[in-house]
């Protein structure tokens, strides 16, 4: 099902984690992403999906396997130094400095970086050119889809090997959804391997090379996405029919 | 022999003043996570208004109107009521150190007022001839003091009793629901503000109360016996004793006044006499060290709810830092 | 009279105005109101009165009209530097191990008892008597036809206002100063941004005790160092804080500046004795009214 061929920059093995000791969320979890695909997460509400992206962060309490990217152990790192391991997080809400202007929402972005964050910053407006217009304007006072926007960019900001995104498309109008998976799709063109948990079976999968259901804190179901919006089982789970999501 | 006597005796009757101020707390803190650091305030309030209420006519500040003991000692238990809703109702509904900030607030204005406002207060004069129930019945100071030191008793289980069964009722669980969950108290939304109030006002009574039976104890009160270390002394109480349990806070106080008069003592007989203007500072220090270290390592206290720590593991934003 | 209670007020307000600083970035990046703040204050200003003293004996000489020379000058930076420290070493003594623990609420009795040990440790060390910077005596010019200022306050305001300028280049120039605020901001996003909250910490520690040093020392210059002086000073610092609205940087100085105007325009009106229980009125007005503050977001 997987490519083989293909380097495997994110790996996690038999993962639980949780928040409270003995009451694992992640029941051992494998997942595996490759580079320069996009793979969602699917599953339904309190299955775990948030709480693997954030215990890849380091933001959950590790009980048990392990986490590896490019191959190197990072079980259990401390948040702040996950990006300097490579791994850009949006987290679903919040997600940006609403106080900071755009620029600065950025330049935090880069804040692990030494050098070339002047090139990043112009690097980041040509892929999204709204978002130079909006330089100078506090995070917060930008429309959900712009909001959006900067939430990528500074994640972006230290080219990070796997970017993870949290439910990007939750509570954006259909429209917006539209454009933040085009932006999602753009930024994978560009280079970046992704990794993301969404409600949005439908539209996370038809931009996706692979997907992940998840139940229960482990992988139920494991295809192309082509092939899971065609699964009669993924339908019933998000549509009550059993007539895939197409 | 008698001399050690009538020192347990006076020690037990301050002993079960500050309890009483403790289980106040208790029922602010302990139960619905309020938290009043003003307490001093409303023993204040309650110690002046007993005075005025209680004293007979005489010049310096008002007064006069020679009210009896009970009906002095409820005036000054709703004036504390009454202050403690001033502070209540702007404040409740907002973070809790708002709460914190503003009873701090109140406490230092009170302060300022007995000070300054002589024709009530009498000023750094304060009040004097204060009356004392049925001192007439008694020959000697140290009958009278077994007496009042009997009246306290009662008083301190009327209020623990009445407690016991306040906190052990539907009342008392919507109390500990809203304090367990910050969340499940903004769903209830207004009402979990009535309970709250209700627990603040109620818990500041207490410690008009308390007030009230410290004035006619000592007979004489002025602005200097209302200094915030008090407050102080009675978080000590309850924290030491343990948050959340009634019994706590009335052990809680009972140690902490020994310790506090205890180190007194040794500082008195320590220091030459030219630096004991420093004892009471070496005093307060003493107390906020017991308190830290209560708070570092023995955060539930020696008799406190077990849940207590639980219900305040609130999202503080960067606690997952070392 | 009112123009001189109003220069006054100016005068009392630059001091608020770097206090509330302090409290109000502590109470943004750390979330809990820190009453040890005002004992920040007290300690700043008798570090600063030890180094005025060392050198007073072989120093007299001042700057023109003012009351100090190069001691005091020497004394601002030491004390910013000593009281960075004890509020540091308090953090990691106290506080720290309270955040561990994740009791936020005992992390404002912790700090209420740090204040009282704080001050108490002011009393046993350097007496409960009132010290001076100086002995000069110092002559108030007519600036304005009847506001008569000394030179001395008009360097406490002048500073103030250099600080503020510095504070907010510092803030919106430097890395560390956005990431202060973005971690002001939002302290989980700051967090997997691979910003190092523990420094964020530290550096919010010692903005907070560095201007809180200079506002004892302004206090200490413009009345007089005193062990309480911190306490008495907390009320109108949180009033100052709330008002201008919790977290805001320039809330706090407008904060400061409307508190400390009001409290001695009050004068006009009652008891000078009373500016506390005009500072605390106020605050409870605020909170009634707008709880969030004037430049505040919304509080819960």
């Amino acid at each position: 099902m997987s490519e083989p061929h293909r380097e495997v920059v994110l790996r996690t093995t038999q993962l639980e984690a949780g928040y409270t000791p003995g009451v694992p969320i992640l029941r051992g979890a494998n997942v595996i992403v490759h580079a320069g695909e996009i793979v969602t997460v699917l599953g339904p509400n309190g299955a775990g999906k948030s709480t693997l992206i954030k215990t890849i962060a380091g933001l959950v309490p590790v009980f048990g396997g392990k986490v590896e990217l490019m191959g190197r152990d990072i079980t259990g790192i401390k948040p702040h130094r996950m990006v300097t391991e490579g791994i850009g997080y949006v987290p679903q809400v919040n997600n940006v400095f609403a106080k900071l202007t755009v620029e600065e929402n950025l330049e935090m972005g880069a804040y692990t970086r030494k050098t070339g964050v002047a090139e990043r910053i112009e690097a980041t407006y040509a892929l999204f050119p709204d978002l130079a217009r909006l330089r100078h304007l506090p995070a917060g006072k930008l429309s959900g889809g712009q909001r959006q926007m900067v939430a990528f960019g500074r994640a972006l900001m230290v080219e990070p090997k796997l970017l993870m995104l949290d439910e990007p498309s939750a509570g954006l109008s259909p429209k917006l959804v539209g454009m933040v998976f085009e932006n999602v799709q753009q930024v994978r063109d560009s280079g970046v391997t992704i990794l993301m948990v969404e409600q949005n079976a439908k539209a996370g999968l038809m931009i996706s090379d692979r997907g992940y259901v998840l139940a229960e804190g482990r992988e139920q179901i494991e295809d192309r996405a082509d092939a899971l919006l065609k699964n009669p089982e993924v339908g019933e789970l998000y549509l009550g029919s059993k007539g895939g999501l197409l | 022999m008698i001399g050690w006597i009538s020192y347990i005796v006076f020690f037990l009757i301050l002993a079960s003043i500050y309890a009483i101020m403790a289980l106040g707390l208790n029922l602010q803190w302990g139960y619905t996570g309020l938290f009043n650091i003003g307490i001093v305030g409303f023993f204040a309030v309650g110690a002046y208004t007993f005075s005025i209420l209680a004293t007979p006519d005489q010049v310096g500040h008002l007064g006069g109107y020679n009210w009896p003991f009970l009906l002095a000692l409820l005036g000054a238990m709703v004036m504390s009521g009454i202050v403690a809703l001033i502070v209540g109702v702007p404040t409740l509904r907002l973070r809790d150190d708002y709460l914190a900030i503003a009873t701090i607030g109140i406490a230092v204005s009170i302060q300022l007022i007995a000070n300054n406002l002589s024709w009530l207060t009498g000023g750094p004069q304060g009040i004097y001839n204060i009356p004392q129930p049925l001192a007439n019945y008694f020959s000697s100071n140290l009958g009278y003091n077994l007496f009042f030191l009997g009246m306290m008793m009662f008083i301190l289980v009327l209020v623990y009793v009445g407690l016991e069964r306040m906190v052990n009722s539907p009342w008392g669980r919507v109390l500990m629901a809203i304090r367990e969950d910050e969340t499940a108290a903004g769903s209830v939304g207004k009402n979990a503000f009535s309970y709250r109030l209700q627990s603040f006002v109620i818990g500041a009574v207490l410690m008009g109360l308390s007030g009230a039976l410290y004035a006619s104890f000592i007979k004489y009160i002025s602005p200097t016996l209302f200094m915030p270390i008090l407050t102080f002394q009675v978080w000590a109480m309850l924290i030491v004793g343990g948050s959340g349990s009634n019994l706590g806070a009335i052990v809680g106080a009972v140690l902490v006044w020994a310790l506090w008069t205890g180190s007194g003592t040794v500082v008195q007989w320590l220091l030459p006499a030219d630096i004991q203007v420093k004892g009471g500072a070496i005093q307060i220090i003493v107390i906020g060290l017991v308190l830290m270290l209560a708070l570092l390592f023995r955060p539930r206290g020696l008799l406190g709810e077990r849940k207590e720590v639980a219900a305040e593991e609130t999202k503080s934003k960067i606690s997952n830092i070392q | 009279m009112f123009g001189q209670y109003l220069a006054d007020g100016i005068i009392l307000g630059s001091t608020l105005a770097l206090g509330a600083i302090g409290l109000t970035l502590t109470y943004n990046i750390l979330n809990f109101a820190n009453f040890a703040h005002g004992s920040l204050l007290t300690w700043g200003a008798y570090f600063a009165w030890i180094i005025v003293v060392a050198f007073g004996g072989v120093q007299g000489a001042t700057f023109g009209p003012l009351s100090f020379g190069w001691p005091l000058v020497v004394a601002l930076l030491f004390t910013a530097v000593m009281t960075s420290i004890l509020a540091i070493i308090v953090d990691w003594l106290v506080f720290r191990i309270l955040r561990k623990t994740n009791i936020q609420v005992s992390l404002v009795i912790a700090s209420f008892g740090a204040s009282l040990l704080l001050r108490n440790l002011v009393v046993v060390i350097f007496g409960p008597e009132p010290q001076y910077y100086s002995e000069n005596i110092q002559i108030a010019r007519e600036i304005f036809p009847g506001v008569r200022v000394t030179p001395d306050q008009i360097f406490v305001v002048c500073l103030s206002i250099i600080l503020v300028i510095l504070l907010h280049l510092f803030m919106t120039r430097t890395k560390l100063g956005k990431a202060m605020r973005a971690t002001a901001d939002n302290t989980s996003l700051a967090q997997v941004t691979g910003i190092n909250i523990n420094n964020i910490v530290r550096w919010t520690w010692i903005v907070g005790a560095s201007l809180a040093a200079v506002a004892g020392v302004f206090f200490g210059l413009t009345v007089q160092i005193l062990p309480e002086m911190g306490f008495n000073l907390l009320l109108f610092l949180f009033a100052a804080a709330i008002l201008g609205g919790v977290g805001s940087i320039y809330g706090a100085i407008l904060g400061g500046m409307v508190i400390g105007i009001a409290a001695d325009l009050s004068v006009l009106f009652i008891s000078p004795a009373y500016k506390p229980a005009v500072a605390f009125t106020l605050m409870i007005l605020v909170l009634l009214i707008r709880p969030s503050g004037i430049l505040g977001e919304k509080t819960r």
